[in-house]
């Protein structure tokens, strides 16, 4: 007789699907899993702690290094906060930059998330000419903000600077061209038999679970719940802009996959508007803002869509220069609770699928 | 059907006697009521969305503030709830058994900052070490070399 019996295998946190900080501790029967604990806290930085130390406009590029991919939105979602504790008004012109600046964040961040989940799943050339599209998006980001990754181009009370001459046209005429580039990826990733083959009822998540385990973003919208803060509760200038919620109808991996990848069509959609609206728009792209920003003794909780779920920031004022404390919701982090129930009694090829349909961001989930 | 959050903070104002509204609208429970004030939340006001959890240290009045950020997936209103607990025992209700969410928010909020949460299936510290010693996000935090 053959003796059978349970072990244990550390995946990650050197392993290219768990971007190199997060590990999870397998049981495995065979090459099924028992039971998965996740272990995170690899690249814990203690931003929060950080937050206490400085100001509050010196916070700003700490929030960019949370989500690298999707700098903007970070940068947003705080200066929301500290402007809702202040009662900033921002200009109108500089909540459309924040919408454009942020849309392309979006894109970037969604073009890794699919490029990488196709090498995730076996497939080189999806990454490949994700990069391809990542690197023009980049490209205008740096032309606009002078970085390409950690942006920080939000400052409470509106944006660093105006559009460069030219730039809007520039992302016009991208935009023109992506739809194109999107059938492709469709095509060629979606269209996939052996990509569809490993994500369809793979990982499959249930509505009222996504609902109950605080899940955000495309992994929440996968399953079919139609949740999008830009919808649901809309800020900045959203509600003036036409666009669509894509839905997912299984809550399986491929759902949640594709539900990024309709979005960016969206992002397509949204980009062609704003840009047409801004130009109506005179004015500056900053509002009145004291030097030295000293909020009232006070919090506030802002939160946003970002490309990785909600991004809240729950900041405390007790009237100083520095904040009393700064908590960050990180959609990337809250993602992960509902991994261990979600792993059990998968194949050990579908962990690597189902981690990487989350769409998860170390920088976000440690903080 | 409760259309936006004001409306909502009222309410729960008149019917349960023990919550407090501040100015800024958020919802203040004493910490014993803590459960079934936010089952009653989910089950009768259809806030089925645990948004955010997270605690803020108070030294000087000798207490940690936990705050509740819960939404409503329908209507799109999010409410602040907060209660405080003593310093000297932090130990407060999970809310594991209405929100899944609070898994793993409530794992770092004991991890960083050490307010227990009874209840909770797996207690275990989530960022840094299982062996570390002390909460680093309390405001008495020391460290070696650290600030005084």
């Amino acid at each position: 007789m053959l003796k059978t019996q349970e072990y244990n295998l550390n995946l990650g946190p050197q392993h290219p699907s768990t971007h190199g900080v997060f590990r999870i501790l397998l049981t495995l029967d065979g090459e099924r899993v028992v039971k998965a604990e996740p272990i995170p806290g690899y690249l814990h930085r203690g931003v929060e702690k950080l937050a206490e130390a400085r100001t509050y406009t010196q916070f700003i590029p700490y929030t960019d290094r949370l989500d690298y991919l999707a700098a903007m939105l970070q940068n947003w979602g705080y200066v929301m906060a500290v402007e809702k504790l202040m009662g900033i008004e921002v200009p109108e012109r500089a909540e459309y930059m924040r919408v454009i600046c942020g849309e392309l964040s979006r894109l970037a961040s969604h073009l890794i998330a699919i490029g990488t989940y196709s090498m995730d799943t076996g497939g080189v050339t999806g990454f490949e000419l994700a990069l391809r599209e990542r690197e023009t998006t980049m490209d205008l980001l740096e032309e606009l903000t002078g970085s390409r990754m950690t942006l920080s181009y939000a400052r409470i009370g509106g944006v660093a600077a105006d559009a460069p001459e030219g730039w809007l046209d520039k992302v016009d005429k991208f935009m023109d061209k992506m739809p194109a580039y999107i059938d492709e990826y469709d095509g060629l990733i979606a269209g996939n038999e052996i990509f569809q083959a490993r994500t369809m009822q793979v990982g499959v998540i249930k509505p009222e679970t996504a609902i109950s385990y605080s899940l955000s973003g495309p992994n929440l919208r996968g399953s079919g719940v139609n949740y999008d803060l830009r919808k649901a509760k809309p800020y900045s200038v959203y509600d003036r802009i036409d666009f669509d919620v894509p839905l997912g109808t299984n809550g399986d991996c491929y759902d949640r996959f594709y539900c990024r990848l309709q979005e960016m069509r969206q992002i397509v959609r949204i980009l062609k508007q704003a840009v047409a609206q801004i130009k109506e728009v005179d004015g500056p792209v900053i509002g009145k803002v004291p030097k030295v920003l000293k909020p009232p003794k006070g919090e506030a909780y802002e939160e946003i869509e970002s490309s990785k779920g909600i991004i809240g920031y729950y900041v405390v004022s007790d009237g100083s220069a520095k904040p009393y404390r700064i908590h960050v919701r990180r959609g990337s982090f809250i993602n992960l609770g509902y991994l261990d129930e979600l792993l059990r009694g998968v194949l050990l090829a579908d962990v690597i699928a189902i981690l990487g349909s989350l769409d998860i961001i170390l920088g976000e989930v440690d903080c | 059907m409760i259309e936006d959050a004001t409306t909502l903070v009222d309410e729960l104002g008149k019917k349960f006697d023990y919550v407090e509204v501040n100015e800024q609208s958020t919802v203040i429970i004493p910490a014993d009521k803590l459960l079934e004030f936010m089952q009653a939340l989910k089950d009768d006001y259809g806030m089925d969305f645990l948004t955010n959890e997270t605690a803020a240290d108070y030294p000087e009045e000798n207490k940690f503030e936990v705050v509740y950020n819960v939404s409503s997936i329908e209507n799109g209103i999010t409410i602040m709830v907060k209660t405080s607990v003593d310093r000297d025992n932090p130990e407060l209700p999970s809310v594991f058994s209405v929100w899944g969410g609070a898994n793993w928010q409530e794992r770092e909020i004991y991890d960083l900052m050490g307010v227990v949460f009874t209840g909770h299936p797996n207690p275990k510290r989530i960022l840094l070490d299982y062996d570390y010693e002390g909460h680093p996000l309390r405001k008495d935090f020391q460290w070696k070399g650290g600030r005084e």
